[in-house]
């Protein structure tokens, strides 16, 4: 059971490794807002001209004058004990803030990596399949064309024609009760995954040619086993490694262009939130939502590590050997 | 009726100048060991994978293949199942490359008997523990276990073996079956085969460039050459007297198993691409018997020299000379 072992002790290398990547990227997140230009102070007395005093007393008291490094630490001490510190501009606490804007990305992101993983994986999959077809073609076509259109002109497209001309979907908002949201939901997880749905479909349908071309697979043919099951348990299983990645990589990138397409639709989320803030100098919120996006990819690339050795066995042996 | 049989097989494949097979004729009897022998591209794989209805795309066939009763060209894709799944298996020549190498060995067993004879996990993982120990393997539970790289060559050449008998064949195709493992592994391979050919009274055809392989494992041998079979002979016959020239030359270019070794004479030139096609005896450019406007005009047909089959015009005449 010694493999047993050693996949344990690299799982905690893995784990150790996360935890030290997110305190480096908490320490940079941290930095470059404390580098950006603009004076949090000035943005708190907006619309109020106060006398040098009260601007120095309230830099006294919200800490702006101590040494970065006491910053960086008192700040730190507050994100591990969960208290990201609190809103300028919504007087309230960092998380409470974030809490209740996350539910709504998590769906748009949730909705989206779905989208993603049955339509992407299965084009890619027809396309390897249907090789040298019109089919095979069509998805081509459609590989390059979804590749070339940013989330934002996919936004203005799907309102225009889904939303506004035929009416289908709601344009603006996010809907109440979980079917309305999941309505509102529709178009803006369109126009946040047809990049990414492009590129699953060219890594699914590179990664099965490249299997179906494998010899074990004409071998399974050879033997009798239905092509279907050949093409499951043979060529789409052996295609799963780059596919995983590259769907770690991108569900994690997706929390990014929130930002954008939360917007497009007028949609109250944590990328909609993130540009707010960015706008306003709410510096608190702007290092917890980038803490919360490095995170996010941290973690979902440790669980693809973790995940790749159930689907390549080879690379258990190469870890156990490390 | 022999239990495999090819009557004038004929592959053409586009694009190229001469046919990959042209007119073979072969068979092999329920219980026999038979060779085909021949260099890389001389289309012995192609022969064999066409037992399992394997054919290269695009091509072109004439002729017919028929494995126990069952004509596979032109059969439709039922009558392929059904020789693939009971009739005839293929032991292919690299285990590595055959054997899905993220799937278990205990998978690459039962796949087929639970997929395609729908048998539980319990019958089918008893079978594949009994197949694993009829191929010598040491440790058959474990093995079921065990992912394809956790085995040396010559374990999993064994495995392949097991999986080509799950599904009881009347006929085990061979494809080089030996030719990536090491020296002393090829032996116990073959001789894993040997045995288990004559306990289950299988057909066996071995397709191998080593004409000594051939000879030790099997009772006859074809030699074939540019796509043709251009000798026949019971193996004992075929490396006592040579008749045909290309016989005679892949004799004397290995080297003797028995007394001193000698000075080899390797064939001169290169087999014959596929892009290249001569008018006459593919092997006359290569021939030290060759005679001008009589080998370069027209084939050679494969016809009854003694007890054999030999094609080559010569194959009356100045062959008698022929030694090793």
């Amino acid at each position: 059971m010694t493999s047993v072992r050693a996949a344990a002790r690299s799982a905690l290398c893995r784990l150790l490794g996360m935890a030290v990547t997110l305190l480096v990227t908490s320490f940079l997140v941290f930095s470059s807002l404390y580098l950006a230009p603009g004076d949090p102070a000035a943005f708190l007395v907006r619309g109020r001209s106060p006398s040098p005093d009260e601007l120095a007393a309230i830099r006294q008291q919200y800490g702006f004058n101590d040494p970065f490094p006491v910053r960086y630490w008192h700040w730190l001490d507050g994100v591990l004990h969960g208290d990201f510190g609190r809103s300028y501009l919504f007087h309230q606490s960092v998380a409470s803030v974030l809490w209740s804007r996350l539910p709504a990305t998590l769906l748009l992101v949730g909705v989206s990596t779905l989208m993603i993983a049955v339509v992407g994986v299965g084009a890619g999959i027809v396309g390897a399949l249907r090789r040298g077809t019109r089919t095979g073609s069509a998805v081509l076509l459609m590989v390059t064309v979804g590749a070339a259109v940013p989330s934002f002109v996919a936004a203005i497209v799907l309102r225009s024609v889904l939303g506004v001309k035929l009416g289908w979907f709601p344009t603006i908002g996010n809907g109440t009760g979980f079917v309305d949201q999941l309505h509102h939901v529709v178009l803006p997880a369109i126009a946040l995954s047809v990049t990414f749905m492009a590129l699953v479909t060219r890594v699914t349908r590179s990664a099965m040619l490249d299997e179906l071309r494998r010899e074990h697979v004409e071998v399974a043919l050879s033997r009798g086993m239905p092509r279907g099951a050949v093409i499951r348990r043979h060529v789409l299983r052996n295609a799963l490694g780059p596919i995983v990645t590259v769907c770690g990589l991108l569900v994690s990138g997706m929390l990014v262009s929130t930002a954008i397409v939360e917007t497009a639709f007028g949609m109250s989320g944590v990328g909609s939130l993130l540009v707010q803030c960015v706008d306003e100098l709410d510096f608190q919120v702007v290092q917890a939502i980038v803490l919360l996006v490095v995170a996010a990819f941290v973690v979902v690339n440790t669980a693809v590590d973790l995940v790749y050795p159930l689907i390549d066995p080879r690379v258990r042996a190469a870890g156990g050997a490390r | 009726m022999p239990l495999l049989s090819y009557e004038d097989l004929s592959v053409l494949l586009p694009g190229m100048a001469r046919p990959v097979l042209d007119g073979v004729s072969l068979s092999v009897a329920a219980g026999e060991a038979v060779a085909l022998v021949g260099e890389s591209g001389s289309g012995k794989s192609v022969t064999a994978r066409a037992a399992l209805g394997l054919l290269p795309p695009g091509a072109t066939t004439a002729g017919q293949v028929t494995v126990d009763g069952c004509a596979l060209i032109g059969a439709d894709p039922a009558t392929v199942r059904a020789v693939r799944t009971g009739k005839a298996s293929m032991i292919f020549q690299d285990p590595r490359a055959a054997i899905n190498p993220v799937r278990r060995i205990g998978d690459f067993l039962t796949e087929a008997l639970r997929l395609v004879d729908g048998r539980g996990r319990a019958e089918a993982e008893a079978r594949a523990l009994d197949l694993l120990a009829a191929v010598g393997l040491p440790d058959p539970p474990r093995h079921l276990r065990q992912y394809p790289h956790q085995l040396s060559g010559g374990m999993l050449q064994r495995v392949m073996i097991a999986g080509a008998l799950t599904a009881d064949p009347r006929l085990l195709l061979c494809d080089e079956p030996t030719t990536a493992l090491d020296v002393t592994t090829q032996a116990e391979i073959m001789a894993v085969l040997r045995a288990l050919q004559q306990d289950r009274g299988l057909g066996l055809l071995l397709i191998t460039h080593d004409l000594d392989l051939a000879a030790a494992g099997c009772d006859r041998i074809y030699v074939m050459y540019a796509g043709r079979i251009v000798e026949t002979a019971t193996a004992a016959e075929l490396l006592a007297t040579p008749r045909h020239p290309y016989t005679a030359g892949l004799l004397g270019s290995s080297p003797p198993l028995h007394g001193a070794p000698e000075r080899l004479t390797p064939i001169p030139g290169v087999p014959m691409g596929l892009l290249e096609s001569a008018p006459g005896c593919a092997f006359a450019a290569r021939c030290r018997f060759a005679r001008p406007g009589l080998c370069d005009q027209s084939p050679p047909e494969l016809a009854p020299v003694g007890e054999r089959l030999v094609a080559c015009h010569l194959a009356d005449s100045i062959l008698s000379e022929v030694d090793r």
